[in-house]
């Protein structure tokens, strides 16, 4: 799955990328996490689970998807923009990639009850996707406020028979659905498997999410060179909310010599206390089982994130971001909400493709000057999402009934 | 020696009993702690909010929110321990989640705990494997950590766990969260004896004890029980004085 990755070995045994990740959680989920990893080892190196998963990818998920050469704006910015349109999966979003290879863990490992949590609903219709193909029972927790915001999926999760619970603690967003999950699995371990929707989490999760979405950057890389004859584009760019659609794109090209880039959301400006930008704001501190950079208060309460985009809008981040950040390895940059809204207009408008609210952050790093991207330069940017999902909170901002 | 130490060396049963700091107002910690005391608690366990309060139940989280509300901090829980301390010997740990432990710095926060005399921690995220430094940090100023264990770890674990806090483990009762129902009392016998076998330290056990007969039941097997979720549900109903002293002389009886 990472054969493309020699030099760079993260993380270590422990599930440390230096101070960042590791097994922050009560005792009762050791065994399981133990038990998760195991297995997850061993079917890496299992040619029939590698064989099934890409089967999986395949003719479920519609893989590969299009490396897309979007000739219009390119012609607009004066450089090269690539598209790698994780939008066309099954489910509408690079999510799946992950749900297919965690099922698979979960079947394997003979669990019955699947549980999820899901902040814009992706991860959650990629679950229950999943779980109706495997029979399995599945419960996802969704914030109420999130529920307000993403009624599309809600309803497509249960069409496709799974359950969602609503949660009302906190800000009732992503991380609280995140507590309520982790409580389940505490109450449940026995005989649940939890598929965390993004590279967060105790170890052994941060590492067999990137694993299992690095499918986005192995086949870019090869599509790229088959495309232009070049051995590696310029820069890749991606949104980054936990951080998987990003893990998967950037993971194969991470011992290249290619500038990556990773865009937070900004809300209403990270000189406000209305954003989502951890890597630009936070702090270090401990939050869903892992170590990693924060949004809090000096008193070390987890701070309650805002962006328009439900996916993003999440306090802490996927460790092995806080440590590419720390060795400088991945820039990470940020868009607010205005800047998304119109990279959103702008792409569908120039190109006819409507990218999720998420994905629009990494679009509108493309319009920023201040980004000195060269002329002629090959951008591959991750096209993470497409955008039905957001008609309404879109519609809304621009003042149209629908 | 340290309180819990002494405590623990001796052959009675224990009564622990849970408070949260700044609940249900930001002065109310002490009132409700010597008022448990008085009731005829062994221990004290004082938790610090936390705004994601991950191993509770509903009970205790709604704690938890009032007491943030209320702006409750963890220097001011210091504060409040300080003045219970003028009034009584009983032991007395904090719970809380690592978070804003981090925030404050490891090496403070040990620092501010030996100042307000805290004799034992208890942090339900900072299992074993991440735990060792800061497990030896609080030991060498005599503060117990009081690591857990639950009824799936395995008896090799239990073992190592209870070598590393040395004086004293919590075993939860249940696989589940704070408030929870409950398991059958033949699959606790078995754990509680797993526990028993295995620990070098004595241990105490918690989670979804609510009532005198609980109470008693857990203590033929074990060295203490620790009641939370139930003292903190008779406060949200009513917050008249007397109310957490007679609950804690009715779990004692």
């Amino acid at each position: 799955m990472d054969n493309l990755v020699k030099k760079y070995n993260m993380p270590d045994k422990y599930g440390h990328f230096e101070e960042f990740g590791g097994k922050y959680v009560p005792e009762t989920l050791i065994p399981a996490l133990d038990e998760l990893e195991q297995e997850y080892l061993k079917s890496k190196k299992d040619k029939n689970f590698q064989k099934e998963f890409f089967n999986l990818l395949k003719h479920y998920g519609g893989r590969p998807t299009p490396l897309y050469l979007a000739k219009n704006i390119s012609e607009e910015l004066g450089f090269n923009v690539w598209l790698k349109r994780e939008d066309l999966n099954h489910t509408g979003a690079h999510k799946i990639n992950n749900a297919l290879g965690q099922i698979l863990l979960a079947h394997r490992m003979g669990k019955k009850r699947i549980i999820a949590e899901t902040g814009a609903g992706q991860h959650g219709v990629a679950t229950a996707a999943a779980a109706a193909k495997f029979g399995l029972e599945c419960i996802v927790y969704m914030g109420e406020e999130d529920i307000e915001r993403q009624k599309l999926n809600v309803f497509k999760i249960n069409l496709m028979g799974a359950k969602v619970i609503p949660v009302t603690s906190g800000s009732k967003t992503l991380k609280d659905a995140t507590n309520e999950a982790i409580r389940d699995w505490v109450t449940n371990v026995e005989d649940t498997f939890y598929i965390i929707g993004s590279s967060v989490g105790p170890h052994p999760y941060p590492m067999l999410v990137r694993d299992f979405q690095s499918v986005i950057g192995t086949e870019t890389k090869k599509q790229f060179t088959d495309m232009t004859n070049k051995k590696l584009p310029d820069r890749l760019i991606a949104c980054v909310g936990g951080g998987s659609n990003a893990l998967g794109l950037f993971y194969p090209f991470i011992d290249d010599d290619v500038k990556i880039v990773g865009v937070e959301a900004a809300g209403k400006g990270i000189d406000t206390n209305q954003h989502a930008a951890t890597l630009t704001k936070g702090e270090f501190g401990v939050l869903h089982g892992a170590a990693s950079m924060l949004l809090q208060s000096m008193d070390g309460q987890i701070a309650l994130p805002y962006s328009l985009s439900a996916g993003l809008d999440y306090p802490g981040i996927g460790p092995e971001h806080s440590y590419l950040q720390k060795t400088k390895r991945v820039e990470y940059s940020s868009a607010t909400d205005d800047e998304a809204l119109e990279a959103f207009k702008w792409l569908s408008e120039k190109e006819g493709i409507i990218p999720a609210l998420e994905t629009a952050h990494a679009v509108a790093y493309l319009k920023n000057k201040n980004n000195n991207i060269k002329k002629n330069e090959h951008v591959i940017l991750n096209l993470s999402g497409r955008g039905d999902k957001d008609i309404n909170t879109i519609a809304k901002e621009l003042g149209i009934e629908l | 020696m340290n309180r819990i130490k002494e405590l623990f060396a001796t052959d009675s049963k224990k009564l622990i009993v849970f408070i949260t700091a700044g609940f249900p107002n930001k002065d109310s910690t002490k009132n409700l702690v010597l008022e448990a005391i008085k009731g005829g608690a062994d221990m004290i366990e004082i938790g610090i909010p936390f705004s994601d309060p991950q191993a509770d139940g509903p009970v205790i989280q709604e704690a938890n929110e009032i007491a943030l509300k209320n702006g409750i901090t963890l220097l001011e829980i210091f504060e409040q321990v300080k003045e219970i301390r003028k009034e009584t010997d009983v032991p007395i740990a904090l719970m809380g989640y690592y978070n804003p432990i981090l925030r404050m710095g490891t090496k403070d926060f040990i620092k501010k705990c030996n100042d307000a005399e805290i004799d034992g921690v208890i942090l339900p995220d900072l299992p074993l494997d991440e735990s060792v430094e800061f497990c030896n940090n609080l030991k060498n100023k005599n503060i117990s950590p009081i690591l857990l264990v639950a009824p799936n770890t395995s008896e090799k674990r239990i073992k190592k766990i209870s070598k590393l806090a040395g004086d004293l483990i919590y075993a939860v009762s249940i696989l589940g969260i704070t408030g929870n129902d409950l398991s059958s009392k033949n699959n606790l016998k078995n754990y509680l004896a797993k526990v028993k076998d295995n620990s070098e330290t004595p241990f105490m056990v918690g989670f979804g004890i609510s009532t005198n007969d609980d109470v008693n039941w857990f203590n033929s097997f074990s060295d203490g029980a620790v009641v939370g979720s139930a003292v903190i549900k008779k406060v949200l109903k009513d917050t008249k004085k007397g109310v957490v002293e007679n609950f804690v002389k009715n779990l004692k009886k």
